[in-house]
């Protein structure tokens, strides 16, 4: 249970990060709505949310993780390089329905390796998915792809149709939604889920309790690695392309900002699905106003750079850390 | 039966390369020193990285024009990093191969050690993107003259005169990559001489496609009369083609874009993902790449002290121009003779 929620039930207001990053969004939005011509327009809101659905729903899994005090930094590489084996083998002549199922057991395969290191091995997590992520990206780049951008072919259908839209409703959206219903339902009412929070909030004693902790951890990255999959589907099927250059992207930072802005403590154990969803809808309207705006790359960056400071500050302010906190020892 | 073959095969061999150790090169008083001048020298290739198109077109026409003339050609694959690649080069500028051949990430990054490679004696060709440092020879790209047929094919499908909006957009890679700020001084200074063009949003996508399309799909939404998109790079204008299908503006919003010419842009040309493709030829690259070798091992000038530049006739395909010919596959490049 997040202190937030805890204050929540008391029926108090408090600072927390979420309320700040929710506040700042919120204030964004209605002054985009006020300012800009065409923001709040039902078509360009929908494209908004499109535009950092693979965001969020790399920050679901990421989340799951980082819930479980680890973190998942080879997230980005997995979805890249299974994706683009899963579209190599398409070109190659594979049924669009095997080459799904190879993807997939490629994205497992990472994610259990992954768990075994962090979990039995005892490496910390974020060494372990560091490294992993160059030998995912060495390893496909080796024997699974040999191009950076390889094309959807135009006969994979159904895997173009995944990226259509639905009464209006970009179907990305849609898969967003139902990811961030069924992760909240898992996270709260199952017992892994609990176990997850448990794992993250003390490892230790949730061993001593009794919680197959070590299982529990490979489950982490096995299920951060499938979503990683997925996501990769859904952009291949959008772009009609994979690109394994992201591999090598910042893009992980990225999917960890939606994570940490959102208010889910990299020291693990708090929060929950609503955190993510309120990181990633602050950058999704940040990353829409600054289009309209029209507004050069690097002010981009400064704006972005802000915002996040703002929010990182005012929480430090607001939540002051104790000895309690230092203690847990987040990255 | 097996060695009875395996005998006769290597007597043949045998006998091949004795017939041929024996055919003497007609003297036409250029043709022997001519291949002797390969015989046993070293040329290294400095991609960005090899994954893609076109230094794999590049490679491939010097390991077939070394394979032909009998030099020994090596690549030294950075993989996207200029601190591996700058290592690399210092590596063999100890090494002193007898020419280097080097891919630029930018413009500043190589020059000092592309420099002090011809100090050394190694003469250096430098390939689709010419570094500060004048080398031996430039093969490649005019990136101002790319972003001139981009902005040309903009301005003649979207020109009010023509009954058109007017109205366009630009999609960058990363502003600090000199092809793209090349690119764009081009594509602004045309824009400049016809004011009847509005660019309503110039953004940067970072080479990436999933934030071209992200970025289109709202500069596209908020713009419905949108006659044409300009975009820097074909792997990354996907995106904004994605975003134009997803709109049903597919031949509505004109997409120009530009790259190497292999075989997927014509396919999306022909099947209208792209309307104006300004083409830089990279199997055309190739052969300019192999002459420009044969040339620099010639000629033996001190390096540096003669440099040449072959810049790269560029190609500007539509759907109406399109020709059998117009791109290329690796198949084509395997089978070109270099």
């Amino acid at each position: 249970m997040s202190a937030s929620q805890t204050e929540q039930r008391r029926g108090g207001f408090k600072l927390t990060q979420e309320n700040i990053v929710f506040f700042i969004a919120l204030l964004l939005f209605i002054g985009f709505s006020v300012l800009l011509p065409g923001f709040f327009d039902t078509s360009n809101l929908l494209s908004l949310v499109q535009n950092v659905a693979i965001l969020g729903i790399l920050g679901i899994g990421m989340g799951i993780v980082v819930i479980g005090r680890g973190i998942d930094l080879a997230m980005v590489a997995t979805m890249a390089l299974s994706t683009a084996w899963t579209v190599a083998l398409i070109n190659r002549g594979f049924g669009t329905g095997e080459a799904i199922g190879l993807g997939l057991a490629f994205a497992a395969a990472v994610g259990i390796i992954m768990g075994v290191l962090v979990a039995y091995v005892e490496i910390p997590a974020i060494f372990a998915t560091l490294a992993m992520s160059t030998v995912i990206y060495g390893f496909g780049r080796l024997a699974l792809v040999d191009l950076d951008v390889i094309y959807l072919p135009d006969n994979a259908i159904w895997l173009r149709s995944i990226s259509n839209s639905f009464l209006g409703v970009p179907l990305p959206v849609i898969w967003f939604s139902v990811l961030a219903i069924l992760a909240y339902l898992f996270l709260r009412f199952t017992k892994w889920g609990r176990y997850f929070y448990a794992i993250g909030d003390n490892r230790a004693a949730a061993r001593i309790t009794g919680i197959p902790v070590r299982p529990m951890t490979v489950i982490q990255y096995l299920i951060s690695s499938i979503i990683a999959f997925g996501a990769g589907l859904i952009t291949a099927s959008l772009l009609a392309s994979v690109n394994i250059r992201v591999a090598q992207s910042t893009m992980v930072y990225d999917v960890i900002l939606v994570v940490v802005l959102g208010g889910i403590g990299l020291s693990g154990g708090k929060g929950g699905v609503r955190n993510i969803l309120v990181g990633t809808i602050l950058i999704g309207i940040l990353l829409n106003g600054m289009t309209i705006l029209d507004m050069p790359f690097t002010m981009q960056n400064i704006v972005k750079g802000t915002v996040l400071l703002i929010a990182i500050i005012v929480d430090s302010l607001a939540n002051p850390r104790d000895e309690q906190t230092a203690q847990q020892g987040d990255i | 039966m097996k060695t009875f073959i395996g005998r006769t095969l290597a007597a043949l061999l045998a006998l091949g390369s004795v017939s041929t150790a024996l055919a003497e090169q007609f003297d036409d008083g250029l043709a022997p020193s001519y291949y002797d001048t390969f015989k046993g020298k070293k040329v290294v290739f400095l991609p960005l990285a090899m994954s893609f198109d076109l230094p794999q077109v590049w490679a491939k026409a010097m390991e077939t024009q070394g394979k032909r003339l009998g030099y020994d050609f090596s690549v030294r694959d950075p993989n996207w990093s200029s601190d591996a690649g700058a290592q690399a080069l210092t590596t063999l500028i100890t090494e002193k191969p007898d020419l280097l051949v080097v891919h630029n990430p930018d413009m500043q990054v190589y020059a000092r050690l592309l420099q002090r490679a011809q100090k050394e004696g190694i003469p250096v060709i430098q390939i689709n993107l010419k570094s500060v440092a004048t080398t031996d020879a430039y093969v490649g790209v005019n990136w101002y003259e790319v972003g001139l047929h981009q902005a040309k094919m903009a301005v003649d499908a979207c020109s009010p005169a023509a009954g058109k909006s007017g109205k366009i957009a630009i999609m960058q890679g990363t502003p600090t990559n000199p092809n793209n700020a090349i690119t764009m001084t081009a594509i602004e200074d045309t824009l400049a001489q016809h004011p009847d063009i509005k660019v309503v949003s110039s953004q940067s996508a970072d080479w990436d496609a999933t934030k071209a399309h992200a970025v289109a799909s709202t500069v596209i939404k908020q713009n419905p009369d949108l006659c044409a998109y300009v975009g820097l790079w074909e792997v990354m204008d996907a995106g904004v083609a994605a975003a134009i299908r997803e709109a049903g503006k597919t031949g509505a919003i004109q997409l120009i874009t530009n790259g190497g010419g292999q075989k997927p842009a014509c396919d999306n040309i022909e099947n209208g993902t792209f309307n104006g493709y300004v083409s830089y030829d990279a199997i055309g690259q190739a052969r300019d790449l192999t002459d420009a070798i044969a040339q620099v091992l010639q000629v033996k000038a001190t390096p540096g002290s003669q440099p040449y530049g072959i810049y790269t006739p560029i190609k500007d395909i539509s759907r109406e121009t399109m020709r059998a010919n117009s791109c290329w596959t690796m198949e084509d490049v395997a089978a070109a003779p270099f």
